[in-house]
């Protein structure tokens, strides 16, 4: 009881500590379940909710969440509008060199093909992908022809309408849509891609990064990620 | 169905009209008011005030929407902040831009990083207003611009020979003719205006069309209690219902302005009506 007391106290401190503190703000898209989507009472939910609220409660910063247009996230860090990107973003050089990544909260994952039917050529028909993303980069070095739109869910609406013959995609956001459409199915190989996804920072908030990055490590430490990773199953876990 | 349409998620898209409403009633008259200063400035016998005016009207509506949304309101909101940064902070050590970042003291933020929500919300709506005023505050200038040009010169030339100075020209003589050559033009504007409204999630302000696409995606019985297909057709219907409606009304009260505007005026309009009576 003792005890139960003296870590109340402790939670209530630290809470106290972080209403104190400058608010963080993280932005994200809301519209990439599971990583991230609204939810029926409107506020931002998935994977990426519980773990950077997660993420904050350790490294004692208090943060608000906010939804932003997937073509302007980064525009939008740079300039100051929230202070960190988890968003599902892969880390890559092209965008390292914007912005600055924590480490990565999901190992390098595949990507995948989603389309009607079994035998699309992958690397010589139409394939869909969102703007701005590793996986449009890739179909347009594929040699197949790259059709780009702004959500995820035009992209399967694409190639539900037969716009696209594919869609290049995380494979954790397209299986639960190939789950309960018997209509579309993976096809071709995976696609490795990406160096796993991390939270985006400006370059210039080197002390943000490290709090985030501590708080990461303490996560995968504790096998908390991991546990988090298998909840909504967006990607393997770590070894 | 009835608690489906009642979510909180749905709600949002409820305040969302709202917030479209509010953004166009505020919108209008800003960029009336844009334009009218505009079409002034460009109207001026002072050399550098006419070329100001010129200026805003050519370069304004020279650059695509789009791409004056997504730079200018980031430099608008960067210029905020730089001021702020050099009253508040005014031994700041370090560099505001630092190669890709923009870096001010956080006592300049705009708004503070630690206010509530609604604050930003209501910075972003401002934004958003000041930069629809400006872009379409420059094709109102535009219009009005032609539309003082259109007011017969006879009616001028009359006011000057009753001795009214030319400012007293242009206040009781000019601008109340002029609307009417205006207006057509301006309700053109209007129209356009109350479509633009799905470049604002650019800025953060989520309006109904955002809304009926986040709500029409397909929703997976994972994520959500209520899962459906792709219903996307569905509520952008409705949004077709809305902004004809929006249409229908506008044209109404557009007929009306002008009418009275053609009363007793010198032209076409104004003729019929006065041998209709």
């Amino acid at each position: 009881m003792k005890k139960l007391l003296i870590s109340t106290a402790a939670v209530a401190m630290m809470a106290g500590m972080a209403m104190a503190q400058d608010v963080v703000r993280l932005g994200t898209e809301g519209a990439y379940p599971p990583w991230n989507f609204i939810n029926d009472a409107g506020q931002v939910d998935g994977f990426e909710r519980e773990l950077g609220d997660e993420l904050c409660k350790r490294a004692g910063l208090n943060c608000t969440w906010v939804t932003t247009d997937w073509d302007s996230i980064i525009p939008n860090l740079v300039s100051g509008n929230y202070d960190a990107i988890i968003a599902g973003m892969s880390i890559t050089d092209e965008r390292d060199q914007v912005i600055d990544f924590t480490q990565n909260y999901t190992p390098p994952d595949p990507s995948a093909y989603l389309g009607m039917s079994a035998d699309v050529d992958v690397t010589g028909g139409v394939v869909a992908a969102q703007t701005g993303t590793i996986q449009a980069g890739y179909v347009a070095e594929s040699g197949a022809t790259l059709l780009e739109f702004a959500t995820p869910e035009e992209t399967i609406a694409a190639v539900r309408n037969g716009e696209a013959d594919a869609v290049l995609a995380d494979k954790s956001y397209l299986a639960p849509i190939a789950q309960e459409d018997p209509d579309l199915m993976f096809v071709g190989e995976d696609v490795p891609l990406g160096g796993g996804v991390g939270i985006g920072v400006r370059e210039s908030d080197a002390g943000l990064r490290a709090k985030f990055d501590a708080a990461i490590q303490s996560m995968k430490d504790d096998g908390s990620l991991n546990a988090l990773i298998e909840k909504w199953d967006v990607s393997s876990t770590f070894e | 169905m009835a608690c489906y349409l009642t979510t909180a998620k749905h709600a949002n898209l409820y305040v969302a009209v709202g917030t479209v409403l509010l953004l166009l009633a505020l919108t209008a008259p800003a960029a009336l008011a844009f334009g009218f200063g505009g079409a002034m400035a460009a109207r001026s016998r002072i050399a550098p005030v006419a070329w100001a005016g010129k200026g805003y009207i050519a370069v304004v509506r020279g650059v695509p929407d789009i791409a004056f949304f997504l730079f200018f309101v980031i430099a608008l909101d960067q210029i905020f902040e730089v001021i702020r940064h050099k009253i508040k902070c005014p031994d700041w050590p370090d560099e505001i831009w630092q190669g890709n970042d923009f870096v001010v003291c956080q006592a300049a933020k705009l708004p503070l990083g630690n206010s509530p929500q609604w604050v930003h919300d209501a910075y972003g709506f401002f934004i958003a207003v000041l930069t629809f005023a400006i872009v379409f505050g420059a094709f109102a200038a535009n219009v009005l611009y032609g539309a003082m040009r259109a007011v017969p010169r006879a009616q001028i030339e009359t006011a000057e020979a009753y001795g009214m100075s030319r400012r007293q020209c242009f206040w009781r003589i000019l601008v109340p003719q002029m609307w009417v050559y205006a207006l057509p033009g301006l309700s053109n504007l209007w129209m356009v205006l109350t479509k633009a409204t799905p470049l604002l999630f650019l800025l953060g302000v989520e309006d109904i069309v955002y809304w009926a696409r986040e709500l029409g995606g397909t929703a997976l019985p994972r994520f959500t209690d209520y899962p459906h297909g792709d219903w996307r057709m569905w509520y952008f219907l409705a949004l077709l219902v809305f902004y004809l409606g929006l249409t229908k009304v506008s044209e109404v009260v557009l007929e009306r302005v002008m009418q009275r505007l053609s009363h007793g005026q010198a032209t076409t309009g104004g003729e019929a009506q006065r041998r209709a009576t």
